[in-house]
């Protein structure tokens, strides 16, 4: 039945392709959450009135993240192609694809970070500090803690954006899922193929979101 | 034990200037429950803050303990505030904590090891009434509970002082009460230094030993609890005091009566202390040809004793009527007429 939909599919080649996908996205996803994470702490505590209140970092760091997501992904594969290959002596395969994704998504995950840290409840900080808290302390055990689940879900909208980035690094030689579709797919006219790959690209994003939005109300004791 | 020496806080703001506290020097003693009352935007936020260093001042000193604190940083600062705690009027628990994390929270910030953790938090929790509760998140809680939490969080590290920044101001009457009572009870028997700040006089009364009255930034007036309340000196204070005397709902209809009544006095008596228990109305009209109307009383309970007033019509001769107001100041009571206002 199924061989009889997808004639042209081999499906050796669309698993390994499936794995590739899940390979770039899960280790981007894992890198992004900790230098997003960072970036978005930095900005959030240097913006005014906060503990670190320092216009100059906050402005450049305000600069550099939006500048870089400014850019769209397939103009930034393409001008970071002397850095990856300075970093990784190559630009093919799914190794290659890493720093564009993760230069790519810790920018917008940032934002998403300062917007989350913007919602703890300033009375808890405050509450923290007159205990004598240090500002590492209020970081890890209250910032981050009371932030989780819009953290969680932050986190759940990057990864599908960089499901969809890993097809587009995909289309310059970094294998996955995007390349499936459109080497074997579309240059082929083999339709069966990119329909396959598409298919398998939905069910990988539900099941992030299925996933995200549990963990998001496991956390969520409010 | 808590002294401020001049103390003054401008705020920088985009139109000038804010004074928000200005030239306070204050006392406060070992032990002793200290309230500080004032309307919204009087400065006590301000205030209360200063004595944990959440606030620098911009002049003047503040020391508690032999420690100036105004002037601390860093650790030393850090170390200062585990042994003055505070409580909130919106509780400011961490929701994503249970009630016993919670009460934790500052002995892992004071590096308690985990074993001593958990044995002071079940002993706090006990203290405090919140047996069998210490799984649930604050979520779960009523908000007489949440403060509860609050308290046995505050008092985790055996803190030197307890600030209270209106911590009854978002609970209803009853569970203020219940709220309060925590607050008496841990002052008394931890010996513990509690100031608070509010602006319902009842929290006052009820259970601080001494107030401070601020308006626009400045302490107008202070003193014993009792002395305040039985002698008033400035209007905001006198309002204030309005405010559990019932003589607020009762003004009204004193000027009724003062256009009815076509003779006699109306007089308002101040009782304080052991004065309540003595029958000084009824020797009064035993001893003078006159007759007496009783219009209002009414009796509060301060830490200092008891405190009541009333207000009485005194029908008879112009005379006779004097004699007995004068009979009233004699017998230490102060009496004054209601005037016609």
């Amino acid at each position: 039945m199924i061989e009889t939909l997808f004639p042209n599919v081999n499906w050796d080649k669309m698993w390994e392709a499936t794995y590739e996908t899940l390979y770039m996205t899960t280790i981007s996803t894992l890198a992004t959450f900790i230098i997003g994470l960072a970036i978005g702490i930095v900005l959030f505590l240097t913006s005014p009135h906060q503990m670190w209140a320092n216009k100059l970092v906050y402005f450049l760091t305000g600069s550099l993240v939006n500048i870089f997501r400014s850019i769209p992904f397939i103009v930034l594969i393409i001008l970071l192609i002397p850095f990856t290959k300075l970093m990784l002596g190559t630009i093919r395969g799914v190794n290659a694809a890493l720093p564009a994704l993760i230069i790519g998504a810790a920018p917008f995950y940032a934002r998403l970070v300062l917007i989350a840290l913007r919602e703890v409840d300033k009375g808890v900080i405050e509450a923290a500090r007159s205990m004598g808290a240090k500002t590492s302390t209020i970081i890890m055990k209250v910032l981050v803690p009371e932030s989780m689940p819009a953290l969680i879900s932050g986190i759940t909208v990057t990864a599908i954006a960089l499901v969809g980035y890993t097809a587009m690094a995909g289309i310059i030689g970094a294998g996955g899922l995007g390349n499936a579709a459109f080497i074997d797919g579309f240059q082929r006219s083999r339709s069966d193929v990119t329909l396959m790959a598409t298919i398998i690209i939905l069910v990988i994003v539900f099941i992030i979101q299925f996933i995200g939005d549990f963990i998001t109300n496991r956390v969520d004791k409010r | 034990m808590i002294s401020l020496k001049d103390i003054k806080k401008i705020y920088k703001t985009k139109n000038g200037d804010l004074t928000a506290v200005n030239g306070v020097d204050l006392n406060i003693r070992q032990g002793e429950i200290f309230g500080i009352i004032g309307y919204s935007g009087a400065g006590k936020s301000t205030m209360i803050r200063l004595l944990n260093g959440l606030e620098k001042p911009s002049t003047g000193t503040v020391t508690i303990n032999g420690h100036e604190i105004s002037s601390s940083k860093g650790a030393e600062l850090r170390a200062m505030r585990q042994k003055i705690s505070m409580i909130f009027q919106h509780f400011n628990l961490l929701w994503s904590r249970t009630v016993a994390e919670n009460i934790e929270f500052p002995l892992e910030i004071a590096g308690v090891p985990k074993e001593e953790r958990k044995k002071r938090v079940d002993e706090l929790i006990d203290l405090v009434g919140l047996f069998g509760r210490g799984n649930a998140y604050p979520s779960q809680l009523s908000g007489g509970q949440k403060q509860r939490v609050g308290i046995a969080r505050a008092l985790a590290n055996n803190p030197e002082v307890l600030l209270c920044d209106e911590a009854t101001s978002a609970l209803d009457p009853e569970t203020t009460d219940a709220i309060l009572d925590l607050l008496l009870d841990i002052n008394k028997r931890l010996n513990l230094t509690i100031v608070l700040i509010t602006h319902e006089m009842h929290v006052i009364q009820k259970i601080c030993d001494r107030v401070a009255v601020m308006e626009a930034g400045k302490v107008v007036e202070m003193g014993d609890v009792l002395q305040v309340f039985q002698s008033p000196q400035q209007k905001i204070t006198k309002r204030f005091v309005s405010q559990v005397s019932g003589e607020d709902q009762t003004k009204e209809a004193i000027r009724e009566l003062n256009k009815s009544y076509r003779s006699g006095k109306l007089i308002k008596i101040t009782f304080v202390g052991e004065q309540t228990n003595e029958p000084v109305i009824s020797q009064m009209m035993k001893k003078f040809p006159i007759d007496a109307n009783i219009v209002h009383g009414s009796i509060q309970h301060t830490q200092s004793g008891p405190y009541g007033t009333l207000i009485v019509h005194l029908e008879g001769g112009v005379q006779d009527v004097q004699a007995a107001i004068q009979f009233l100041t004699d017998s230490n009571l102060q009496a004054e007429v209601v005037s016609n206002d």
